[in-house]
């Protein structure tokens, strides 16, 4: 059994971001660049299959400019087999996306394309649903817990009331919770090791997919600032602010 | 222009998701229909098509519809939806799971988490965790738009035209088996629509503690939430996180226990309109939010705050 990993290049998560001042969109150079947070728990999992003896291929698959490679070789290093990456110096929307992944899918045929749930530069939350709807494979979103069967897997899934449990079929497509696992450090043999796995790289506008944006971009701004408050120096003092000044409870 | 909204709910009552949705397609056109999917459920579209805004409530009534399965879902919403200028979901679990689908299988790039309509075609999201806002421009024939459900306020249940239309399913996409669902049950107010928000963090240090959140939730008729640290350690179950990856909140009050306050904790909840923030490290960022801050020791604090809210309701009656 084949697994395909997506990974996404994104600004790492403990970075404060900065909006461009002609607000054209946000500051991306000299700016600390880190796997995605849910792509790490894609990989992590794809790696506790294998390790389980229910796969035997790890395949990651980035799309984006010549440094997105850093974050293939990150996911090798974990323990990850061979890279895919397919080269564009464009941001390419959700849409474009799925239809790479899809197309590479039907050229590698894994069992299960796992994803992070969203990335979080764009908040999206729709590449993993779209890629599954283009294969017509069935799609588990949301995953804490996979546990693969004989030609199925049952999946619990995150939702807004609390769990689900789901059957689906194999292949499938699976999106990934930051509660699925705790992700590995790659160790530094592992790190000299991935420096020699196979990264397959081509381009993007030779897949003959329309990757043209449809949606445009008309600005990017700060959000509305919060004024800092007060420090009060009790409960009893906090409770009459409360009360009387701001008219809450 | 018309405007189909789909409807979230769980086959007996409507969600206020669906509600804040029906408003916000209201803010682009005043012609809406709302499609409702799920079994036994007459009278649950009955009570929708009731709704202020809505013009005609189309319903998909099937027991394979009785859990949302996205696969099921979505031919069904795109087989309508040529008929439409806008196609809209609340950006719940729900709506996010089902909505993609629609999109790529009409060859349609979403917008995702709309929280202010500019026009038919131009919305504003956040990115980054609410760090940056966006406008975005949607060149498609067809808008396909999830929206958050507290940027906008729900219609009222009354006003509605009150026409139903029955539609048929015949589309059991058969690879995808609902096995079960484990909803917390609570008599506390609904997180994500409540007035007044209490949540713990890290700083509860165990799941026994959190009780004396919820004495103080009681007695503020409060909903309970929790920061990512708090779920991960195990003390409450997902359905309590507020932040980037779990709830949105935006209630009058917001009291922030133990949480340390960071970027994804806040995204979820730095609209509320008062914040109130609990914390003995005084170098927290949640304070940089906070309207109130207090520097203090929570297992001191929250049992004097109790009973400062036991004085309050004392003296108000």
């Amino acid at each position: 059994m084949k697994l395909l990993v997506t990974v996404k290049r994104v600004i790492d998560y403990n970075v404060q971001i900065r909006v461009k001042a002609d607000g054209s969109g946000v500051e991306k150079d000299n700016v600390k660049m880190s796997m995605n947070p849910p792509d790490e728990n894609a990989v992590e999992e794809a790696l506790r299959i294998k390790e389980a003896g229910k796969a035997d291929e790890i395949i990651i698959l980035t799309i984006g400019n010549d440094r997105a490679q850093e974050t293939i070789r990150t996911a090798l290093a974990m323990g990850a087999d061979r890279g895919i990456h397919i080269k564009t110096d464009n941001d390419l929307e959700p849409l474009a996306i799925s239809k790479i992944i899809s197309k590479v899918a039907e050229e590698e045929k894994p069992s299960i394309i796992l994803m992070g749930k969203q990335a979080i530069d764009d908040d999206c939350n729709q590449t993993g649903q779209m890629t599954s709807a283009l294969l017509n494979w069935p799609q588990a979103t949301f995953a804490s817990k996979i546990e693969i069967e004989e030609q199925s897997a049952i999946v619990t899934r995150e939702i807004d009331e609390g769990l689900e449990r789901i059957k689906v079929s194999i292949p499938f497509v699976a999106s990934c919770d930051l509660r699925l696992n705790e992700p590995r450090y790659a160790s530094l043999p592992n790190i000299m090791k991935a420096k020699k796995k196979p990264i397959d790289t081509k381009d993007a506008s030779s897949l003959g997919i329309n990757i043209e944006p449809r949606i445009e971009q008309i600005k990017v701004e700060e959000p509305p600032v919060r004024q800092k408050g007060i420090m009060v120096s009790d409960v009893a003092e906090l409770v009459q602010k409360l009360k009387h000044e701001a008219k809450v409870i | 222009m018309t405007i189909l909204v789909l409807a979230e709910h769980n086959n007996i009552d409507i969600k206020s998701s669906t509600l804040s949705t029906i408003y916000a397609a209201s803010q682009i056109d005043q012609d809406i229909h709302v499609l409702v999917t799920g079994y036994e459920c007459e009278e649950l579209a009955k009570n929708i098509s009731k709704c202020e805004k809505v013009s005609k409530v189309y319903l998909a009534n099937n027991e394979k519809l009785k859990n949302p399965i996205a696969e099921n879902i979505e031919p069904i919403v795109v087989s309508l939806a040529n008929n439409y200028s806008h196609i809209m979901a609340p950006a719940t679990t729900f709506g996010k799971n089902i909505f993609p689908r629609i999109a790529v299988k009409l060859d349609i790039a979403q917008v995702s988490d709309v929280i202010k309509i500019i026009s038919s075609d131009t919305f504003m999201r956040p990115i980054y965790a609410g760090n940056a806002i966006a406008t975005v421009k949607s060149n498609d024939k067809i808008k396909v738009v999830t929206v958050r459900p507290t940027s906008f306020d729900p219609v009222e249940t009354s006003g509605g035209k009150e026409q139903v239309e029955n539609i048929s399913f015949d589309n059991d996409s058969g690879s995808v088996e609902f096995i079960d669902r484990e909803e917390s049950k609570s008599e506390r107010p609904e997180l994500s629509t409540a007035r007044v928000v209490i949540s713990g963090g890290r700083g509860l240090q165990s799941a026994e503690n959190f009780q004396l959140l919820n004495e103080i939730a009681d007695k503020l008729n409060a909903a309970v939430g929790a920061s990512r640290a708090a779920v991960d350690a195990g003390y409450v179950s997902n359905d309590y996180q507020v932040g980037q990856t779990g709830k949105v909140v935006v209630p009058d009050l917001y009291i922030a226990v133990g949480i340390s306050g960071a970027i994804q904790h806040l995204a979820g909840m730095k609209e509320s309109k008062v914040i109130v923030a609990i914390n003995k490290d005084e170098e927290a960022p949640i304070f940089n939010v906070a309207d109130y801050g207090l520097n203090a020791d929570l297992f001191e604090a929250l049992p004097q705050l109790s009973s400062e809210l036991d004085k309050l309701n004392t003296i108000q009656q």
